[in-house]
């Protein structure tokens, strides 16, 4: 086989290009010569489209787990499938730190109030990520107890199966990288207009009356 | 709370110290009633039910004074998912694939407790080889539910490898799974009458394998685990609860078997031929969380002499009941037998009808005693399915476990208990 070795640079043509980025620091250059220049250096794209390549690159999902799911959630995290590899391995406690919750698991109606207060909590840009057949659609039980995630949240993808296998989870996470990073049809943001959901907390002044656990200073004198 | 500051004629230093070792005695680690002695603070703090270190979503109330807990209420129901009711309404053979998601890491051991009560109500003889067959895949369960507890615990102790190499482990026993079933989780594999489908050619192979190789892995474990200083100190004399309490409250499995009674009903009462296989029981002295994580770890060992065992002895055989009432009859017989063609269409249709009566079935789960109590009225469904989950029984235990340690060993004697929400909500 042959083999094509490139001759470095000469020191001549790097001193020139030194010269040519002082410059354009200084503001030195032409028109004509700053046009080529740019044109030579600079790769062009749109904001939105970089920001979207980083963000669907480096997405720190919730560490939320309900039901079996969540086992199989965790094998994602593991050395056979390893998402590391997409640069989604950096599970966050807390929702605010969080970009997607994924739903792994049964919801039952005790619980989703619970997690509607959660994906509230999460900041924009946010994610959701329904897991198997149960949150879905309430899977092999579909009785009394269980509510589908749909019904008091938006989701951005659902991943079928019961549940579902860490290589069918994998693929979900590729589809709502495409769809982050701006390859996808229409969905529900779009549709309902949906970005700044996230919740406020009133001003901090305001604390004391409604919240029984905060106190002023002086309140805990004789404690 | 008076700050003792620098005196005017000692030394400077030592009379901070002295406030420092003033202020740290006035914690007593005695237990108190809460609310009684005005100069301590009490706050009641939530955990739950989202947090990662409650393996799934228990949520806890618990009451601090500083960072030594005085009190816990667990509070549960958040995946409370009506399996119990759902399975009065399914045919028995129906039931199975829903008991088996209660205690989703122990699917084998749902669906060998619901399948053993009726096959209690039927009178039904399990032929040896199904009987060998559901020994090997319960303990294979055994040491997957065990591992998934180590490297989660190990997770909440900081040592985050852990997770990882329980996970390389569990993926090989999945693996295993799915060769015999199909399915990595919820395998079904268990029915009434015996199992699902003979295992295939190349499956005994592999778990001779598996079974090299997991002493060994068992064995890096503890080296890396009882080895680190950090562990023994976050284990070692923490959630101490004696036997007696410990019965008294009906807990069972490794946590009773960690305060040294020997009870374990794969010896006391032996089920699908246990008697016939050479292995111990391994129990701690103490009762405190070190024991605790000796004990299933001693069960790895165990389970693989269990393993190896049944694979030298399997007996050839049927792997499912020759009564063709309860059985579905084999796929060729379809095409050449009417008989058996009807039986076929019984059974998909309406079901196995089982004779009125109630039973219950106890097998030793990986976190204790695992009950199915079924009762039937006579028709194709069951009146009742309830199960005797151990993780709902043992979440009993936490509150003498955890009262009067500090909050940081809480976190430490929760991941030692080994919980399964959707076992304790079904």
């Amino acid at each position: 086989m042959e083999i094509k070795r490139e001759t470095l640079a000469d020191t001549s043509s790097l001193r020139v290009r030194q010269h040519q980025a002082r410059d354009l620091l200084r503001g030195d250059m032409g028109d004509e010569e700053l046009e080529r220049y740019v044109e030579e250096r600079v790769l062009t794209t749109t904001v939105e489209k970089a920001v979207g390549w980083a963000q669907g690159n480096s997405i720190y999902p919730l560490t939320f787990g309900l039901a079996c799911c969540a086992i199989e959630m965790m094998a994602i995290v593991g050395a056979r499938m390893d998402v590391a590899r997409f640069g989604w391995e950096a599970m966050r406690a807390s929702p605010r730190q969080a970009d997607l919750i994924i739903l792994s698991g049964r919801v039952s109606i005790k619980m989703a109030p619970v997690i509607r207060r959660l994906w509230d909590q999460m900041l924009e840009p946010k994610w959701a990520i329904s897991m198997g057949a149960c949150c879905s659609s309430m899977g092999v039980f579909n009785n009394y107890a269980l509510v589908p995630a749909d019904k008091f949240m938006p989701i951005d993808v659902h991943v079928p199966g019961c549940p579902p296998r860490p290589e069918s989870l994998m693929h979900g996470i590729l589809k709502l990288r495409d769809k982050i990073q701006g390859h996808s049809v229409e969905g529900w943001r779009e549709r309902y207009a949906a970005t700044g959901t996230e919740e406020l907390l009133p001003d901090a002044a305001d604390l004391g009356t409604a919240n029984v656990n905060v106190f002023k200073p002086g309140d805990t004198a004789g404690a | 709370m008076t700050v003792t500051g620098r005196g005017s004629d000692a030394d400077p230093s030592t009379t901070l110290s002295e406030g420092y070792r003033k202020r740290e005695e006035s914690i007593t680690l005695s237990s108190e009633p809460a609310g009684v002695d005005e100069t301590h603070e009490l706050l009641t703090l939530n955990i739950g039910p989202h947090h990662p270190a409650t393996h799934g979503v228990l949520r806890l109330i618990t009451t601090l004074e500083g960072e030594v807990v005085r009190d816990i209420k667990p509070i549960i129901g958040y995946v409370h998912t009506g399996i119990e009711k759902t399975a009065e309404d399914k045919a028995y053979w129906k039931v199975i694939p829903v008991v088996e998601r209660m205690d989703y890491l122990s699917y084998y051991f749902n669906a060998m407790a619901f399948c053993g009560a009726v096959e209690t109500l039927l009178g039904l003889e399990i032929p040896p080889r199904a009987q060998y067959l559901r020994v090997i895949h319960l303990e294979l369960n055994r040491i997957n539910s065990h591992l998934l507890w180590l490297g989660t615990s190990a997770l909440d102790l900081g040592a985050i490898s852990m997770f990882w190499y329980c996970f390389r482990e569990r993926e090989k026993i999945l693996d295993l799974f799915e060769m015999s079933s199909g399915q990595r989780f919820h395998t079904r594999y268990i029915q009434v009458g015996g199992v699902m489908e003979d295992i295939p050619a190349g499956f005994e192979a592999n778990v001779r394998k598996f079974l090299k190789d997991m002493p060994n892995r068992a064995d890096q474990y503890a080296d890396l685990l009882e080895k680190n200083q950090i562990v023994i100190e976050r284990l070692r004399g923490t959630g101490i609860v004696d036997r007696e309490t410990m019965i008294k409250l009906g807990v069972t499995g490794p946590l009773l078997r960690a305060t040294g009674e020997p009870w374990d009903l794969r010896k006391a009462h032996p089920y699908s031929s246990y008697d016939h296989f050479d292995f111990k029981i391994p129990v701690g002295t103490v009762g405190d969380n070190y024991d605790r994580y000796r004990v299933r770890h001693a069960e790895f060992y165990e389970s693989v002499k269990i393993i190896e065992q049944a694979l030298d002895g399997l007996p050839e055989g049927p792997h499912i009941t020759p009564d063709r009432k309860v059985a579905l009859p084999p796929r060729h017989e379809l095409a050449t037998s009417m008989e058996a063609l009807i039986h076929h269409f019984k059974l998909v249709t309406e079901g196995f009808r089982v004779p009125p009566g109630e039973a219950y079935y106890p097998i030793e789960g990986p976190r204790g005693e695992l009950g199915c109590f079924v009762r039937a009225d006579g028709s194709a469904k069951p009146a009742r399915v309830h199960m005797r989950d151990p993780s709902f029984v043992n979440l009993q235990a936490l509150a003498p476990m955890v009262r009067d340690g500090y909050i940081a060993d809480l976190i430490a004697t929760l991941a030692m208990l080994d919980p399964i929400l959707g076992g304790i909500d079904r």
